[in-house]
C-alpha cells in the first residue's frame, strides 16, 4: 500500500511504546458490535496506480470531451482556452497541499495570491471589495440575499426573470427554511430583458432586486435604472454575472450602482469540469463589508514592519461566531481562485479586451451564420458571446439528434425550463474563443439538415 | 537530545544553537528567501502574456451600447513573469509536501498525485455539466461508482453528491432533517450541540432556521449522556454529533444517544469531519446516524488547495433518502440518468431542492475514487489503524511533558489533545505553536476545543512515517519545554519564518482588502 | 448622577432620565484590542437583557446587553473611527449608547462601583 509508510515493524515497536498489545486495543471505545471483523465485504481490495489509471481512463473514454467536438455549450459554465502555466503553477505543491492560511507568517503565498485576487475580482466587477471566493456563483448568488437582507432587515427578493433557473432553485431551496419571499417567473423570448418589469416591482418592503447580466438568454441591458430605484428603496441591486470575461466588453454592473455583484468565475483559469470545483466570486461596497460572508484577506506589517497579509475580519464566521456567524460557510474555493488569478494576471487588461473582442466577434459570426439557416431565428438584439435561438419544435430533440453526430449544439430551455412548455423550441448557444469558424459551419449545417 | 535534521543543517545557527545574524542585504532577500511584490506593483495594463489578435477598432460590437470604456485596471504579465512571480509566492507557504502538517480536525494527509492525472484527463475536465447524457456516461458512472463506495463505507442507504464542501455538506443533512419533520407535520425548534462541538454545527443548525442548545461534556471528554436525555422532548428536531469527537475520542455511548433521540422522535446528525479514525473498520450507519457528511478532501485526500475547494457529499439514512436534494446519478437498465428538474417529479417528488447549481465537485469525486480504488477494502481499513495508531503514539510519548486532559479516558482515535497547563507565566499555546514554526512544522490546531484551556490538538494521519513522527515528536518536546521553563524567545517567534508575527489588530481595525495605487508623494 | 454596574461587565450612569452604557475597564482587559463595535442606532427600543451592541476583538466577538430598557438616543459615533477608545478609555470617551430610560424601577439590583469592585476581585 504506497501511501501507508508504516512497516509492521515499526506498528509493533509503537503498539510496545503505547503499552497496547494489538492495534484493537486502540479501537476499545468502539462497542464491538460496531467494529467489522475484516475489510468490508462486497468491495474491491488495493489496487496498482497501473490498475487504477486503467479503471479511470476507461470511465473518461466514455465521454466526449468539449475539445473533441465542435462545442456551444454554455448556460453558466464556459470553455476557455487555459494558458498551460496555469495548472503547472497550480499543481506545486506549496499551493496544492496547503491548508487555509491560518498561521500567516508561512502562507504569505497563499495569503498575498488572495489579496491580488481580491483586487482583480473588486476591479473587474466595478466595486470597492472582493471576498476570498466562494463556492460557486450559484451559492454566492443565495449569500448575497442573505448579506441584503442583514443589511436592509427586509425579506422581499425579486428575482429577474432571467437568472439562471439553477440558480433560482438554490435560491428558493434555501428561502424555504429562511423564510425570504422570493418573486420570480419564468422568463419569454423577447429581444431585451425584463427591466421594465423588475422596475415596476421594487416597493418599500423589496429586500434586493437579482439581476443577471448578461442573462440567462444572453441578453444584455444598462441596470443603472434599477439601481436607482432599488436605491430609493432601500433595497439593494444584486448583479450576478455568470461569464466573467464579458466584463473585458461592456460596463462591470459595479459603474452601474449595483451594491452587490456575484458570479462564477470558472471561465478564467479553472475549466469546465463538469460542474465543479466552481468558483463563487462575491462583491460588494466597502460599507458593507462586515456585513460579507465568506473569507477575507487583508494588509497589515509584521513586528519588524513589514508588509504581510492575513485572514481579517474573522469575527463575522462560524468558528468564532457560531449560530451567529454571517453564513455556516467555512471553505472557499483556494486552489480554483489561484487558478483564476494566475491566468487574470497572464491575461492583464490587454488580454482580457483582446480575448472578449475575440469571443464577440465569433458570436457575432455564428449569430449571422444561423441566422441564415430556414427555420432559426435569433432572439437577441444585444449579445456577448452568447445567445438564443428558436426553432420550430423541441430543441432537446435536435440537441440530443445532434449529439448523436458529435455535434454539442448548446443547452435547450426545455432541459433549463421542462415546466415551460413555451420556451421548448429555445437552445442557448455560446461561443468563445475557442470554438472556430468550422465548428460554426458544422452547426449551421447540421441545424440544417435536422430542421429540413 | 532532540532529533535535528538528518543532514545536520541548521539555518543561522552555530553549533550550540546560538543564532548567528548575517548582514543586510540590498534586495530584503536572503539567498533563497526570496521577497516578492503584488502584481500591481510589477505588471502593467498593456502587458500580457497571451497571444490573442488584437481587436478591430472597427469591429461590429451588438453589445447595447455598454461597451466598457474606462480602463479596468488589471495588470498583466508576460508568462515567465507570471511563472516566477506564483513560484516565488509559493515558495512562502508551508504544505503537505514540505513536512508533516499536524492540524487536529483537518487530515492533512499525502495528496497522492495519481488523482492530480486522473482528474485531469480530458474526458472528466473537458466536460460541460449540461452535456447531454449521453455524452456523459463516463462521468455520471464517476459519481456513481463513488456514492456506492460511500454507502458501503458507512453502511447507509442513500447519498447526496453535490455539496461543495463539509459546511455545505451539514446544510444539506440539516435541510433534509428539517424537510422530513415538516413531512411529517412536526415543526420542532431546537438542535443540540455538545458544547465541543466545531462552530460550523451551531451556524448551520442557525442557519437552517433552528435555535441551538449545548449539550454538556462529561469530564472524560464524552457527551453526558444523561445530560442530554433529561433534555430530549418533542422540541428536539435533531443533535449533532462529531463522532469522534474533537476531543479525540470515540463517543462509546452513541448507539444510546441515537435511541434516545430516535425515541424522542428526532433525528441524528453525524458530522464525518473524523471519519478517517474509523473508515474501513466501523459503518456510521450501525450506529443509528441518519446523515453524515464526509469530508473528501480529509478522509479521501483531495488535496486542501490552500483553502479549498472541498466536498462534501452527505449519506442519509431510509428515514432521510427522499429528501435528499437534487440532481442526483442514478443507474438505469439504458445506462446512467441525471435525475435534475426535469424528471425529479416522478422519481423523487420529495427532494428538498437544490444546493448548488450543478452536480457538485466533479474534479474531487475522480480524485476520491482513485484514492479509494488505490487503498481498495483491506487499505481504508489500514488507513484508520494506522491514522489512530500515529496519533496514539504522539499521544503517549508526549503526555510526561505537555498536559493531556483525557488521556485517562482510553485510548485517543485519530488526534491527540493537550492542553497549556504547565506552561509558564505569560507563555501560551500560540506562543508553543509560533515555536513550532522556527522548527519547520506547521502548527497543531490551537484553542480548538473550547473546552480544553489552551487547546492543541495534533492529527498526524496515516501518511507519516515513524522517522517523521519521532522528528515531529522531538519538536514538539522541545519546544514545551520551553514554554515550561519561560523561555521569553518563544514569544517573538517565529524568528525564521518569511514573517514576524503579524499585526492582526491593525488588520482588523482599518481593513485594507483590495489594492489602491499609493497617493503620490 | 449615579453610576451601576451589571454582572455582564457594563456600566451605566444615569443623569435625569438618560442612561450612557459602556463596557467596564475589566471587560476590555479581558477582551484585548477591540478592532469593531457597532452600536445601536437612534430610536431603537431596547428590552433588558437583550442583545444591544456588539464589540469585537480580533479573535472573539461579544454582545454587549442591554442593563435597562429604554430608547436609544444615540450610538457613540468615536467608536466607527477609533475603537480602540473602548481600551484606552472604556468608562469615560469609549462609551456605547444613550439610553431614555424607560423604567428607573431597573436600575434597582444592579451594583455599584464597590459591589462591582468586589464581584471583579471574586472572579
Amino acid at each position: 500500500m504506497r501511501y501507508l509508510p508504516l512497516t509492521d515493524a515499526d506498528r509493533s515497536a509503537m503498539l510496545e511504546t503505547i503499552g497496547a498489545p494489538d492495534i484493537d486495543a486502540l479501537f476499545v471505545d468502539v462497542p464491538h458490535e460496531a467494529q467489522l471483523d475484516g475489510p468490508i465485504r462486497g468491495l474491491p481490495m488495493h489496487a496498482s496506480e497501473l490498475a487504477v489509471e486503467r479503471h479511470m481512463g476507461r470511465l473518461a473514454k466514455q465521454n466526449l470531451a468539449a475539445g473533441d467536438a465542435p462545442f456551444f455549450l454554455g448556460a453558466g459554465a464556459y470553455k476557455h482556452h487555459v494558458p498551460a502555466s496555469v495548472d503547472h503553477i497550480i499543481q506545486r505543491g506549496e499551493f496544492l497541499t496547503a491548508y487555509t492560511p491560518y498561521q500567516p507568517e508561512i502562507a504569505q503565498g497563499t495569503l498575498q495570491m488572495l489579496f491580488e485576487f481580491q483586487s482583480q475580482v473588486a476591479r473587474l466587477y466595478g466595486c470597492d471589495v472582493a471576498n476570498a471566493s466562494m463556492y460557486d456563483g450559484s451559492t454566492a448568488c443565495w449569500e448575497a440575499i442573505s448579506m441584503a437582507r442583514r443589511i436592509t432587515r427586509k425579506t422581499r427578493a425579486i428575482l429577474s426573470s432571467g437568472l439562471h433557473p439553477h440558480y433560482v432553485s438554490v435560491i428558493k431551496t434555501m428561502a424555504r427554511f429562511t423564510g425570504d419571499e422570493i418573486h420570480y417567473c419564468a422568463p419569454s423570448l423577447d429581444a431585451a430583458p425584463d427591466y421594465a418589469a423588475m422596475l415596476d416591482a421594487i416597493d418599500d418592503d423589496t429586500n434586493c432586486v437579482v439581476v443577471q447580466y448578461p442573462d440567462i438568454l444572453g441578453r444584455i441591458g444598462d441596470l443603472s435604472a434599477i439601481a436607482e430605484k432599488a436605491q430609493a428603496h432601500k433595497a439593494l441591486l444584486i448583479a450576478v454575472v455568470t461569464e466573467p470575461v464579458a466584463l473585458g466588453a461592456i460596463k462591470s454592473p459595479g459603474e452601474m450602482g449595483a451594491d452587490i455583484v456575484v458570479g462564477e468565475g470558472q471561465s478564467i483559469g479553472v475549466g469546465l469540469q463538469f460542474g465543479g470545483p466552481y468558483l463563487g466570486l462575491f462583491a460588494t461596497r466597502q460599507k458593507y463589508v462586515r456585513q460579507m460572508p465568506g473569507r477575507l484577506c487583508g494588509e497589515t506589517v509584521d513586528a519588524e514592519g513589514q508588509r504581510g497579509f492575513v485572514l481579517t475580519l474573522s469575527t463575522r464566521e462560524q468558528h468564532i461566531r457560531r449560530e451567529k456567524a454571517t453564513s455556516n460557510i467555512c471553505t472557499n474555493s483556494g486552489l480554483c481562485a489561484l487558478a483564476f488569478s494566475v491566468h487574470m494576471t497572464l491575461l492583464g487588461e490587454k488580454g482580457l479586451r483582446a480575448l472578449a473582442a475575440e469571443n464577440h466577434r465569433l458570436a457575432c459570426h455564428a449569430v449571422d451564420t444561423l441566422a441564415n439557416v430556414p427555420g432559426v431565428t435569433v432572439l437577441n438584439d444585444a449579445f456577448f458571446n452568447e445567445f438564443t435561438i428558436r426553432i420550430d419544435g423541441d430543441a432537446r430533440e435536435i440537441v440530443r439528434e445532434l449529439a448523436e453526430k458529435n455535434i454539442l449544439a448548446g443547452v435547450s430551455l426545455g432541459r433549463l425550463y421542462p415546466d415551460e412548455t413555451g420556451l421548448a423550441g429555445g437552445l442557448l448557444v455560446a461561443v468563445t474563443e475557442t470554438t472556430s469558424e468550422d465548428d460554426i459551419d458544422a452547426l449551421a449545417a447540421s441545424l440544417k439538415e435536422a430542421l429540413a | 537530545m532532540n532529533a535535528p535534521n538528518k543532514s545536520g543543517w541548521k539555518p543561522a545557527m552555530n553549533a550550540d544553537g546560538e543564532s548567528i545574524g548575517g548582514p543586510a542585504t540590498h534586495t530584503g532577500n536572503r539567498a533563497l528567501m526570496l521577497e516578492e511584490e503584488l502584481i500591481f506593483e510589477i505588471g502593467g495594463t498593456d502587458t500580457t502574456g497571451v497571444d490573442l489578435p488584437q481587436p478591430d477598432a472597427f469591429a461590429q460590437r451588438r453589445t447595447g451600447g455598454l461597451e466598457r470604456t474606462a480602463e479596468i485596471g488589471l495588470p498583466g504579465l508576460s508568462e515567465p513573469e507570471t511563472v516566477r512571480h506564483y513560484t516565488r509566492l509559493s515558495r512562502q507557504n508551508y504544505a503537505i509536501d514540505l513536512g508533516l502538517f499536524p492540524l487536529g480536525s483537518c487530515t492533512m494527509k499525502h495528496n497522492p498525485r495519481l488523482n492530480e492525472k486522473v482528474a485531469r484527463m480530458p474526458g472528466f475536465a473537458d466536460l460541460h455539466p449540461m452535456a447531454p447524457s449521453t455524452t456523459t456516461q463516463g462521468a455520471l458512472a464517476v459519481i456513481h461508482e463513488l456514492g456506492e463506495w460511500l454507502k458501503t463505507l458507512t453502511g447507509m442507504p442513500a447519498v447526496a453528491m453535490s455539496p461543495k464542501a463539509g459546511a455545505h455538506g451539514e446544510l444539506c443533512g440539516i435541510l433534509a432533517i428539517r424537510a422530513a419533520l415538516e413531512a411529517r407535520g412536526d415543526a420542532r425548534k431546537v438542535v443540540l450541540c455538545p458544547e465541543s462541538a466545531h462552530g460550523t454545527n451551531p451556524a448551520t443548525a442557525a442557519f437552517a432556521g433552528y435555535e441551538v442548545e449545548d449539550i454538556p461534556a462529561t469530564p472524560e471528554g464524552r457527551v453526558d449522556l444523561a445530560a442530554l436525555e433529561a433534555r430530549l422532548g418533542p422540541d428536539v428536531a435533531a443533535v449533532m454529533i462529531t463522532n469522534p469527537n474533537t476531543c479525540g475520542l470515540f463517543e462509546r455511548d452513541f448507539r444510546k444517544i441515537a435511541d434516545a433521540v430516535h425515541a424522542a422522535g428526532g433525528l441524528v446528525y453525524c458530522d464525518g469531519a473524523n471519519f478517517n479514525a474509523i473508515v474501513g473498520r466501523v459503518r456510521p450507519g450501525d450506529l443509528g446516524v441518519d446523515a453524515m457528511h464526509i469530508n473528501l478532501h480529509k478522509t479521501f485526500s483531495t488535496p486542501h488547495g490552500g483553502g479549498g475547494p472541498g466536498s462534501g457529499p452527505v449519506v442519509f439514512s431510509e428515514a432521510l433518502a427522499p429528501f435528499a436534494p437534487l440532481p442526483f446519478v442514478e443507474k438505469t437498465d439504458d445506462g446512467f440518468v441525471l435525475v435534475e428538474e426535469e424528471t425529479a417529479g416522478d422519481r423523487h417528488a420529495s427532494s428538498f431542492g437544490r444546493m448548488t447549481a450543478f452536480h457538485g465537485q466533479m474534479g474531487m469525486f475522480t480524485r476520491a475514487l482513485t484514492y479509494i480504488l488505490s487503498h481498495g477494502a483491506d487499505g481504508l481499513k489500514q488507513v484508520s489503524e494506522d491514522a489512530v495508531l500515529n496519533a496514539n503514539y504522539v499521544l503517549r510519548k508526549l503526555e510526561d511533558v505537555l498536559h493531556a486532559p483525557f488521556a485517562d479516558s482510553g485510548p485517543c482515535m485519530h488526534e491527540a489533545l493537550f492542553g497549556d497547563k504547565g506552561f509558564a507565566e505569560g507563555l501560551s499555546t500560540l506562543d508553543l505553536a509560533k515555536g513550532l514554526i522556527d522548527e519547520g512544522y506547521h502548527p497543531m490546531t490551537m484553542y480548538f476545543p473550547l473546552v480544553v484551556h489552551g487547546a492543541m490538538l495534533v492529527e498526524p494521519t496515516e501518511t507519516e512515517s515513524k522517522a517523521a513522527l519521532d522528528q515531529f515528536i522531538g519538536a514538539m518536546r522541545s519546544v514545551a519545554e520551553r514554554a515550561i521553563a519561560g523561555d521569553e524567545t518563544l514569544k517573538t517567534a517565529p524568528h525564521y519564518a518569511p514573517r514576524r508575527r503579524l499585526d492582526e489588530t491593525l488588520a482588523a481595525r482599518k481593513p485594507v482588502l483590495a489594492w489602491t495605487e499609493p497617493a503620490a508623494e | 448622577m449615579s453610576r451601576y454596574f451589571t454582572d455582564e461587565h457594563e456600566w451605566i450612569e444615569v443623569e435625569g432620565d438618560t442612561a450612557t452604557i459602556g463596557i467596564t475597564d475589566y471587560a476590555q482587559s479581558q477582551l484585548g484590542d477591540i478592532v469593531f463595535v457597532e452600536v445601536p442606532a437612534a430610536g431603537t427600543q431596547v428590552t433588558k437583557g437583550a442583545d444591544a451592541a456588539v464589540v469585537e476583538s480580533v479573535k472573539a466577538a461579544s454582545d454587549v446587553y442591554a442593563p435597562i430598557a429604554g430608547t436609544v438616543l444615540e450610538g457613540n459615533p468615536a467608536l466607527e473611527e477609533d475603537p480602540a477608545l473602548v481600551n484606552t478609555a472604556p468608562e469615560t470617551d469609549g462609551w456605547f449608547f444613550k439610553l431614555k430610560v424607560a423604567d428607573a424601577s431597573e436600575l434597582e439590583g444592579l451594583m455599584d462601583e464597590a459591589a462591582y469592585k468586589a464581584f471583579v476581585e471574586g472572579l
